[in-house]
């Protein structure tokens, strides 16, 4: 067990190595944006990554409510981390690109909205797991907002849709006219697998972290109640 | 008993609570013109400004209200243990939240209906011609804010600070709400009045989702 989560780790980071030099290096220069454009190598996986991520928190959320099992309440919130942190690196990495390419830092359009929407909400959710004190009522209401989150998403993209956009159209699996060189896409699919295994790998090692600390948590309970158990029949042993 | 029964009556004491005392009604209100005022002070109230600004300030102040407002709704019945009560009652957990929903929707009318003349009166804008259909348009926006907050309002009254929780979950979940809303009123606001059919439709369709889902998971949300 161990020795595979060590062997899926060298994998993925050699993945990630290898994705890197292919941006930086094997993509071909783009026409008018030049260099700069190589950030979307790692710009538009971020975003299916952490989508992908968010789609777990919600089934997650779904089967927790289902099943009551607490592995999936573990899942969600491992999930919804792992989706905030790569939600932050798209939302980082884009205004880096719109600033010399739009000349402004941030625009109100449906994708940049939403995306930023999204981060707000799972952050809000993770907020909200940190306040509630009952592990079981606080993995049954997360899982409801996480729901609620989820179904608000579609709704801000529509209601942010109706303005117009400077964002640009996705060129890549756009027809063949789209003026993509194909080495492009070939670097933006490996960047794309990349980023999703890294997602998938730190997705399932916090996973195992957040199960090691249910565990834990239900010891020390267990151990707790057993000591002011062991005292109070100390006490009544005491008095008699 | 039937659903529709059952949330009568708990909106019915919902409305007793609340008229006994009166003190949720009025601190919302005067909440929500403090915010109105404030604006006034970092916009010029002319009526082309007003035009402009107005419907967003308007729903800006519904909302910071609304998120305030519902938070009681729950944390209240905390102080005496009176939801297990509820739960312990034969009624499904549907009626229960319907009729939480209800009263907070009628409260946040009330607080409407008075804070929209006055919205008027200070940024110079007219109401006349308009009032019908903006009523629909409040009462779709309104619906949608009482529905999502007041299943929101179930779900932090169990957490420590719930009092900042409940606005920091419930606002970004309103963000198409408050755009739908906005652009709707503005268009009624705009010196042609239309009422904007795409959006009132949207405001329609996001309070049909969420009415859906608080049916469909008000079981767990109320469960001990």
């Amino acid at each position: 067990m161990k020795t595979a989560r060590i062997a899926a780790s060298l994998g993925v980071a050699a993945l990630v190595c290898a994705s890197g030099y292919a941006a930086l290096f094997i993509a071909p220069d783009e026409k008018t944006m030049h260099e700069v454009q190589r950030i979307f190598y790692f710009h538009v996986p971020s975003w299916s990554a952490s989508f992908s991520a968010f789609a777990v928190v919600f089934a997650a959320n779904i089967a927790y409510l289902a099943t009551r099992h607490v592995r999936w309440d573990l899942l969600g919130v491992a999930a919804a981390e792992v989706g905030v942190a790569i939600c932050s690196i798209g939302l980082l990495t884009g205004p880096f690109w719109a600033r010399p390419v739009w000349g402004i830092w941030w625009t109100w359009d449906a994708r940049l909205t939403t995306t930023f929407i999204l981060w707000l909400l799972y952050i809000s959710y993770l907020i909200l797991r940190n306040l509630l004190e009952d592990p079981e009522r606080k993995a049954t209401l997360s899982a409801i907002v996480g729901i609620f989150a989820f179904l608000d998403i579609p709704l801000v993209y529509m209601s942010n849709r109706m303005f117009p956009t400077q964002h640009p159209k996705p060129v890549y699996f756009g027809d063949s006219a789209s003026g993509a060189d194909p080495r492009m896409t070939h670097v933006l699919l490996l960047c794309m697998a990349s980023i999703f295994c890294l997602m998938v790998l730190v997705l399932m090692d916090r996973y195992r972290l957040e199960r090691l600390r249910h565990e834990y948590e239900e010891l020390r309970i267990e151990v707790e109640s057993r000591g002011s158990g062991a005292d109070a029949a100390l006490s009544s042993k005491e008095k008699k | 008993m039937n659903t529709s029964r059952a949330a009568a009556i708990l909106l019915a004491k919902e409305l007793r609570v609340e008229f006994r005392a009166r003190e949720l009604l009025t601190a919302t209100v005067v909440f929500a013109l403090v915010v109105v005022v404030l604006f006034s002070f970092a916009f010029e109230p002319t009526a082309a400004e007003s035009r402009r600004y107005g419907p967003g300030l308007l729903w800006i102040a519904f909302l910071f209200a609304g998120s305030l407002m519902l938070n009681p709704s729950f944390a209240r019945e905390q102080a005496n243990d009176t939801l297990d009560a509820l739960r312990l009652a034969p009624v499904s957990g549907f009626a229960i939240l319907a009729g939480k929903m209800l009263a907070n929707f009628i409260f946040m009318t009330l607080a409407e209906i008075v804070l929209v003349p006055m919205f008027a009166v200070f940024y110079n804008l007219s109401l006349a011609g308009i009032v019908w259909r903006l009523v629909l348009v409040v009462t779709l926006g309104t619906a949608g804010l009482v529905i999502t907050g007041t299943v929101f309002s179930a779900v932090s009254a169990h957490a420590r600070m719930r009092e900042l929780l409940l606005p920091l979950l419930l606002l970004p979940v309103l963000v198409p709400l408050l755009i739908a809303s906005v652009q709707a009123t503005a268009s009624l606001f705009s010196l042609e009045p239309e009422i904007d059919g795409a959006w009132v439709a949207f405001l329609a369709g996001f309070d049909v989702v969420f009415l859906t889902a608080s049916w469909l998971l008000c079981d767990y949300l109320l469960e001990e």
